[in-house]
């Protein structure tokens, strides 16, 4: 079975091998035909976009998709996480994709079901395919991935992105730097990454500004005392961008707040990847929709 | 008659290796045997007898909770644990907060056979937190241990109020569960670096701490009796000897679990794992082994908290805070934490926590005329924990190679159990 629960414990090759794998996907369409497969959304959180894109993914791919959500299900009836997973497994899938604000939502799954597991997004602890999405877009962008300096800003206690991005970048050559308020940095630094609470700071050494959303609905707004006060600290602007090098870029993995931690200037200007971060979602989730059915087989 | 042989066992003067002839409930002889036959006799070379241990913390779930244990089965955990006696939790359901209550608790208690047990009671009416129980009818049902375990009481006025009222009844003992909530949060294992890596919310040592100053001060002003429950930080140990330096009466428990496991046991997010206060960083495992080597900590105590596979086989942030520890812990102890020191084992798991509940059966050196209240103890035996006594079997130690076995239990001059073969 090869689902995709973590990319911890891959290495350089396997990473780089999934994202060549999404390249030939780019503007491509398949060479395997997967029709006759299905794919399972398992979506226990709202999301829209992620369940979308790996929905485009899996159609792309020629494969049937359901889709769960729990509020339309026995789930928000009480049924625990492990008969839903049960069930959903018995009902015919043969991948399935789990997005949970739990931790160990898509690990357990992955014990439980008969069928290879893609993480969609767990807790605040990884969502893989966002960094592998970023990984690709950043190597189109450079053409390379070692040396690049990344400073991820915001709620990095509370990012799944920023913790995925913590497992793997490092490991394809990129150099991390954490950026926010203290509350935001978390309490340990067990990677031994840089940590800073200025931005402007930092501004002159990186290649990329990743800019995470301030996610009231996950609770950062509550540990801070003002969203305003966060904006003008570390919000990312025309005067900020020209801090950068010249070629610098701005990334944010969405949806983005618009006058918190994007200006409208920023995030519809030349120097931000946004909306090919998202137009890789696409072909990066065929490839690891792929691999999950070819190793299912 | 039981006739047990060439044990080392503990006496008044300390350990000698000798034979105890048992007879009705209590120690007939030390160092004589019988002339006539037919009495069981065991042979324990190498085996260490004592007085049988004592746990002033476990959750029996009875009334009100009993698929996870009852009276009888936490009874049989404990008899194979070696145990002859234990002080029971007041949060049931409903909780023991009234004469009513801890009336009809006590009687049912009573008729265990296996152990001893004694109730203790609520310090809040329901454990909300709001109002003082009603520590007299209690008080008169025997009750003389006074917590809400699970949580604090919240208020530093309330807990005062009881403290004060406590005072005039003798022997009562205040026993505070160290967490406030405000810093607690939602926090599901220690604040270090396994909670930042995997993204979890942390509980930090503070939330601890923060209690058991208040509790330390609230008792050096009213002069109560104070018992800190499981005790686990180094900042914790370091309150309580400032505050026993200055005179405060306090004592306090540690956990098996907190002496034997680190935070980096829980990595895997598995449930059996999760407890409060939660598995701490390497500093402060090693502080909690020396302080109960040095006495500042007085007692281990399990706190055995049981439930169920199934309300334990669900994501670590919704299963329940807990795990059992009757059956594991004088194995634990003994091998991880007192380097088999049988003095010393039975100070801390016997004797220091039968003074601290006042029981005068149960914690007594083994010599003519003692209550046959008594464990055989092999601390060299190795064994795997696997099934269980008890009702439940979230153990952390489930599947973990042991050193150290109970042979046996003899509860009044009955075996309660007998075994350490498998
Ligand atoms: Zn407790």
């Amino acid at each position: 079975m090869s689902g995709l629960v973590t990319l911890h414990g891959l290495g350089r090759e396997r990473l780089t091998g999934i994202l060549d794998k999404a390249e030939g996907y780019v503007g491509r369409g398949p060479s395997t035909d997967f029709s006759g497969a299905t794919v399972t959304n398992a979506f226990f959180e709202p999301s829209t976009r992620t369940r979308l894109s790996f929905e485009r993914a899996a159609h792309r791919l020629g494969a049937h998709v359901m889709s769960f959500s729990p509020e339309l299900s026995s789930a928000s009836k009480g049924e625990s996480f492990k008969d839903t997973i049960l069930t959903l497994t018995a009902i015919g899938t043969d991948v399935l994709i789990v997005r949970h604000r739990l931790a160990d939502a898509a690990a357990l799954a992955a014990g439980w079901s008969a069928r290879p597991v893609i993480n969609g997004g767990v807790g605040s602890r990884e969502h893989p395919t966002q960094t592998l999405i970023d990984a690709l877009t950043l190597r189109q962008e450079f053409g390379r991935l070692d040396g690049l300096r990344m400073a991820i800003v915001g709620d990095i206690r509370g990012s799944r992105v920023a913790r995925g991005h913590l497992i793997a970048l490092p490991t394809m050559g990129v150099e991390l730097t954490l950026v926010g308020p203290t509350p935001f940095l978390p309490q340990e630094n067990p990677w031994g990454v840089r940590t800073s609470t200025d931005l402007d700071d930092e501004l002159g050494d990186v290649d990329v500004v990743y800019l995470l959303r301030i996610q009231a609905e996950r609770g950062s707004a509550a540990t801070i005392p003002s969203i305003a006060g966060y904006a003008r600290r570390y919000g990312m602007n025309a005067e900020r961008l020209s801090m950068m090098k010249p070629t610098g870029v701005v990334m944010h993995p969405g949806p983005m707040n618009r006058g918190v931690e994007i200006d409208d200037s920023i995030a519809d200007g030349e120097r931000s990847l946004v909306l090919r971060q998202v137009a890789n979602g696409v072909p990066v989730r065929m490839a690891v929709i792929t691999e999950a059915l070819e190793g299912g087989r | 008659m039981i006739v047990i042989r060439n044990a080392r066992v503990l006496t008044s003067s300390g350990i000698e290796e000798t034979s105890v002839v048992i007879d009705g409930d209590t120690v007939a002889a030390v160092g004589a045997e019988p002339e006539a036959n037919g009495h069981q006799v065991i042979e324990a070379p190498g085996a260490w007898l004592g007085p049988g241990l004592v746990d002033l913390h476990v959750h029996l779930r009875d009334p009100g909770q009993t698929w996870k244990e009852d009276m009888v089965t936490g009874a049989k955990a404990a008899a194979a644990g070696g145990y002859t006696a234990l002080v029971a939790m007041p949060n049931t359901e409903p909780p023991i907060d009234d004469r009513v209550t801890a009336t009809a608790v006590a009687e049912r208690a009573a008729g265990i056979e296996d152990v001893e047990i004694v109730t203790s009671g609520a310090l809040t009416k329901g454990r909300s937190g709001e109002e003082l129980a009603d520590f007299d009818g209690m008080y008169d049902a025997g009750i003389r241990i006074f917590s809400d375990d699970g949580d604090s009481v919240p208020t530093a006025g309330l807990l005062s109020r009881a403290m004060a009222y406590l005072l005039d009844l003798p022997g009562a003992l205040v026993a505070e569960h160290a967490e406030d909530r405000s810093v607690a949060g939602t926090g599901q294992l220690h604040e270090g670096a396994v909670a930042s890596r995997l993204g979890l919310a942390g509980l930090p040592s503070l939330a601890e701490e923060l209690v058991v100053a208040r509790d330390l001060l609230l008792a050096a002003t009213t002069g109560t009796r104070l018992h800190i429950q499981h005790v686990s930080t180094v900042g914790s140990l370091d309150l309580i000897r400032r505050a026993r330096e200055e005179g405060v009466e306090v004592t306090c428990e540690v956990t098996p679990h907190h002496l034997a496991l680190e935070e980096t046991a829980v990595e895997g997010l598995d449930t059996n794992f999760k407890m409060y206060p939660p598995l701490r960083g390497r500093d402060d495992r090693t502080a909690l082994i020396a302080a109960l080597r040095d006495g500042t900590v007085d007692v281990v105590a399990t706190d055995h908290a049981p439930h169920t596979t199934a309300e334990k086989e669900v994501p670590f942030e919704e299963a329940p805070r807990g795990v059992i520890g009757l059956e594991t812990a004088a194995a634990v102890v003994s091998s991880k934490a007192l380097g088999k020191d049988p003095e010393l084992f039975f100070e801390r798991m016997s004797i220091a926590p039968a003074r601290i509940a006042g029981l005068s059966r149960h914690g007594r050196a083994v010599e003519k005329g003692s209550p046959a209240n008594l464990v055989l103890f092999d601390p060299d035996r190795r064994w795997v924990p696997a099934g269980f006594a008890s009702k439940s079997s979230n153990s952390p130690f489930v599947g973990m190679e042991l050193t150290g076995r109970v042979l046996m239990t003899i509860r009044e001059g009955k075996i309660t159990y007998e075994g350490g073969s498998g």
